[in-house]
Formats: structure tokens, sequence, C-alpha cells
């Protein structure tokens, strides 16, 4: 393997890898406070990417520069709203039941959603590249790559990570979140509202998941069954990291974004079988993931 | 304490004639009878794991087992004969799932599901990639097999595959409920309420799950296979999430307190997609979710459940 495509394959990954982890990261941060695996954790990236194309392809005429806050504020849209609305009406009632019963909720979710992804949007692949397109081109030892991918998209990775780690060990409302996942009885004991607790941690992690969907979608086309795939893909990189590890999840998102790239250029029939082969090994070695601890800290 | 309540004597006693009957009035309907009944025989493997209180969200793998040893069989080997697919089929789904077995049974609750999962999409990504043995996304074909060495007529073949589906899913949810009532299937269910009180007793817990584990991989394959003859192709997605997610959809729907959950589960999910699917083409997945929301809210013992809730009630009147 040359160095260009060595480079290539790096950059690949890094990129697909600071997408991965903004969904990944959501969906172990609502499940280390929760304990709910949410089964719509990847229709929500999905609506995060079409509510995003739609916003862009309606601002763009006024000007293409408008795009940019489209992404956020099509991220906000979907987490605030549809993340509100589906732990106050569908998770709320069930918690405390059964464990499949919570898994399952999320899976009739996951089925209205995916189901209405086609109503709304149709089966019609969208594109709406804006924001790839204004952002210059950078070269790097020969490759060319959009600055977007390989700039854009890493640094709100890094600054999500380090405004959730902040967020969580440096405010009250971070350490009312992690009282509640520590100990929730006690937690309640002392005044704290778990209730909000819950609803606020579901709505920051579905925003994430939207956000992950805004961003990807300059990059890509959009199609149904995205949703489908993502979740997972960031079932497998929250798994291999450790369920609730935000940092973990960070490093592993990194892991398998690299391994997969280099095997799109070695074997390119095997890449989507690399995930999953690292969370299988992973988990038969160390079930509670690479970076997890013994329920010692969730989060 | 094998022996049938009477809402159950009733309810095989409808189930068996509403497979006879219904086909023989409706013969558009005859795929979709076998098809739930098919269905069921996979759920009751589901319903067997949850009496652990744990949920397999992979077990769409030996499901997809089965569909493609069926397949390959007819690729590789020729036109085989229905009653050797029904062999072969459950016993690779066996032998994958004590192997797998063997692993996960070493795990409890998310670690279990997680770990399932992560098995079945290594299966789905190697069927969906390796094109040249697998024809990818498009699946194989699998044409009509003979039975006992006698090659059938189309609808005659579809009269068979439906009565020995049937007939197989009597004995195995017969089989299944004697197991869940003796013994070791107690044993299963005290997995779920105190599992170490079960260590305690003498008892290794991961032997008692291991045991479940391998029949409900049994009865994945032979649902497979089953399912594939009848629709005559095997694809990747028999082994994607969606699928698995969907067997465990059947079985909460249904009811997991017994083997009848399974195919009553089967029979309103095969049901409802069927009609939604003629009338609403476009909806059927958001109806469905609907349901399972209505079902999980409001019932959720399942159909059984409510059926015996109603049956109660009838009885102290």
């Amino acid at each position: 393997m040359d160095s260009t495509i060595a480079i290539l394959a790096i950059l690949d990954g890094l990129s697909y890898a600071a997408l991965v982890f903004l969904v990944s990261v959501g969906l172990s941060l609502i499940f280390g406070v929760l304990r709910v695996v949410n089964v719509a954790h990847g229709s929500l990236y999905a609506y995060g990417a079409y509510m995003a194309a739609t916003i862009s392809l309606l601002v763009a005429p006024i000007s293409p520069w408008l795009t940019f806050p489209a992404l956020l504020i099509a991220a906000l849209i979907i987490g605030v709203f549809v993340g509100g609305l589906l732990e106050t009406f569908l998770l709320r009632p069930v918690y405390g039941r059964e464990e499949v019963l919570q898994l399952l909720i999320t899976f009739a979710v996951f089925m209205i959603m995916d189901n209405l992804q086609r109503l709304i949007w149709g089966v019609q692949p969208i594109f709406a590249a804006e924001p790839v397109r204004l952002l210059p081109n950078v070269s790097l030892l020969g490759v060319t790559y959009t600055s977007y991918q390989v700039i854009l998209l890493p640094l709100v990775a890094l600054g999500t990570l380090i405004g959730l780690r902040y967020f969580l060990r440096h405010t009250l409302s971070g350490a009312v979140i992690l009282a509640v996942t520590e100990d929730r009885e006690a937690a309640t004991a002392i005044g704290i509202n778990a209730r909000n607790v819950f609803l606020i941690t579901f709505i920051i992690g579905a925003t994430l998941a939207a956000l992950g969907g805004a961003l990807a979608s300059p990059t890509t086309s959009l199609v149904p069954g995205m949703g489908t795939d993502m979740i997972v893909l960031s079932f497998a990189v929250a798994a291999t990291a450790g369920l609730g590890q935000i940092e973990g999840a960070a490093v592993t998102a990194l892991m398998i974004g690299l391994a997969r790239a280099f095997v799109i250029y070695i074997q390119p029939e095997l890449e989507v079988l690399v995930p999953y082969l690292i969370m299988v090994i992973v988990l038969l070695v160390r079930p509670m993931g690479l970076f997890g601890v013994n329920k010692v800290r969730k989060i | 304490m094998a022996r049938l309540s009477n809402l159950h004597r009733v309810l095989i006693a409808i189930a068996i004639a509403a497979s006879i009957i219904v086909p023989a009035l409706l013969p558009s309907w005859t795929t979709l009878v076998t098809l739930i009944l098919a269905k069921g025989i996979v759920v009751l493997g589901i319903i067997i794991l949850l009496q652990a209180g744990q949920v397999s969200f992979g077990h769409a793998m030996f499901f997809g087992l089965g569909a493609y040893s069926v397949a390959f069989w007819g690729k590789y080997l020729g036109t085989g004969d229905l009653l050797l697919y029904i062999v072969i089929a459950p016993v690779v789904a066996t032998l994958v799932g004590a192997l797998v077995g063997v692993f996960v049974v070493r795990y409890r609750e998310i670690f279990f599901g997680m770990l399932n999962l992560a098995f079945s999409m290594v299966l789905w990504s190697l069927l969906e990639k390796l094109y040249h043995f697998t024809n990818g996304a498009d699946g194989i074909r699998v044409a009509r097999p003979t039975i006992a060495g006698m090659a059938f007529p189309p609808e005659t073949f579809q009269y068979l595959l439906l009565y020995i589906t049937l007939a197989l899913a009597l004995v195995a949810s017969f089989a299944v409920q004697r197991y869940l009532d003796s013994p070791l299937g107690h044993m299963l269910k005290a997995i779920k309420t105190n599992e170490t009180r079960l260590e305690y007793l003498g008892v290794s817990a991961r032997k008692v799950l291991l045991i479940g584990y391998i029949i409900s991989a049994f009865l994945g394959g032979l649902g497979g296979a089953l399912v594939t003859v009848a629709q005559q192709i095997a694809t990747p997605e028999f082994a994607f999430w969606t699928k698995s997610g969907e067997f465990v959809f059947i079985a909460i729907l249904g009811g997991t307190a017994n083997a009848a959950g399974a195919f009553a589960g089967a029979a309103m999910f095969e049901i409802v997609r069927f009609l939604a699917a003629a009338k609403l083409a476009n909806a059927w997945q958001l109806i469905l979710g609907v349901v399972l929301i209505v079902i999980i809210m409001f019932a959720p013992s399942g159909l059984i459940g409510l059926l015996k809730r109603g049956a109660a009630s009838e009885g102290k009147r």
C-alpha cells in the first residue's frame, strides 16, 4: 500500500469516525442514565439528515452560507421536539417495566419513524451538498480532501467530547445527571427530580444523533435505510467502548472508523464486517467493553 | 404439570381448524398461514429465552442459517427434498447455536442481547458481501423441492407444505410446553427470578441456559428452512437485526407465558401485515408499530393474556 492511499484511508476514517462518534455517544449517554437501549436512535440520525437537507435546500437560494446554521437548527428541531415527545409520551410510561418491553417500545418507534420517513421524504435519494462545496479543499502530502470532512467534522466531534465532559464534570446540571446515574433512589431522596434528568438526557442524546445526521447530510445521498445501518454501527461502537463511556466512545469510533477505511482500500467486501467483528472479539474478551469499568461509574 | 387448561384446548382446536379451513376457502392465504406457523416455530425459541429473562436481539442468525442451509443445498447440490431440508437446516443451526451458545450464556441482559446482535450482524455482513457464494442482497432462489422423493405441482405442494408445517408446529409447541413445565424449564425461569439461588442449589445456570439456547437455535433453523421453502428465496435480510426485532415483537405481541403465544402473535403480525400491505401498502410498518405500542402499554401479557383475562371474567359471572 503506498502512502497516498494510506493518507486517504486515514482521512476517510477520521471524518467517518467523527460522525459515528456523535451518534454513538448519544446512544451511550442515554443508556448510561436511562438504562434503555434506544433502538430508534438511528431514526433520529436519519431524521436529522433529512431535516437538514430540507432546510438547506430551502435557504440555499437566499444565501448558501445559511446552510450551516440550517444544519444546527435541523438537529435541534429533531432532538428537542421528536426526542422530547418520545421520552415524555412513550418511554416515561414504561420505566420500571421489564427490560424487553422498554427495548420493544423503542423498536416500535423505529418502525413508525422508518415508515413515516418514507412517507414524508420519499424513497428517491436526496442530495444537499452545499456546505461541502462552500468550504475550500485542503491538500495534505499530495492528497486533496474537502475541509468540511477532515477539519469541520472532527472539530465538531472534538468540541462535543470536550463540551460533554465539561458539562458532566464541572456544572451543577451535569453533577445532577451523574448523581441519578450512580444511584437514582438516593438522588431522588435528596430532592433531585429524576424525571427531568431523564428528559434532558434523552434530549441531549437525541440531539447528538440528529446532529450526526445533519452533518452527514452534505457528504452523502440520503436514502431510506440510512438510519437502520447507523443504529447497529453506533451500537457496535458504544458496546465496544463500554456502554456509558464517553471518552471511550471517541477512541473506539476512531479505531473502528480507521479500521473500516483501511479495509475499504485493501479488501472492500469486508468493509461492513469489520465493526461487528471487532465488537464480537472485544465483547468476548471484555463484556463490559474496552473502557468499561465493572459497574463503578457509568458515565 | 403438562395438563392443558380448557382455554388452551379451545385455542389449539381453533388454530388447527383455522389452518385447514382458511386455505381451503381462500387459496391465496395458503402461503400466509404457512408463514404464520413457520414464524411461530421461530418465536417459540424466543419465548424459551424470555423465560430466563434474556432477550436475544440476534436470533435472526439461526433463522438465516436455516434459510441458507436450504438455499446452499439447492445451489450447489441440486434440488433437495423437503424432508431432507427440515432435518439439515435445524442441525446446522443447532451446531452453530451450541458453538455460539457456549460464549453467550456467560452473559446476561444487555450483554447477552448485544453479543447475540454482534454475531448475527457478522453473519449478515458475510451473506451480503460474499457475493460469489450468496448472490449478495439479491438472495438465492430456491426451487420447489420434492417431498419424500415425489415432485408435486405448485398448488398441491403449497397444501402439503402447509400440512407438514402445521404438524411440525404442533409437535414443536407441545414439546416446548413440556420442556417449560419440566424441572429444566423451571430452572430456566429461576435464572430470571434468582440466579444465585439456582447456583446455591448446585445447578449450573450456564448449562441450563445453554440447553435453552440450543433448543431455540434448533427452532430458529427449522422455521428459517420452512419460510425459505414457502417463499422460494433466501436473502441476507433474513439474518438482519430488524428480523430479530420482529421475532421479539411477535413474542411480546402473543404473550410470553406459554407456547400458544408464539402462534397467536405470529398470526396477528402476519395478518396485519398482509391486510395492511394490500390496503395501505405504504403504511403497514407504521400500523404494526402502533399496534405494538398499544399492546405494551395496555396489555403487557399479550394476546393470550387478554384472552385469559377475558375467560377469567367470563367464569366469574
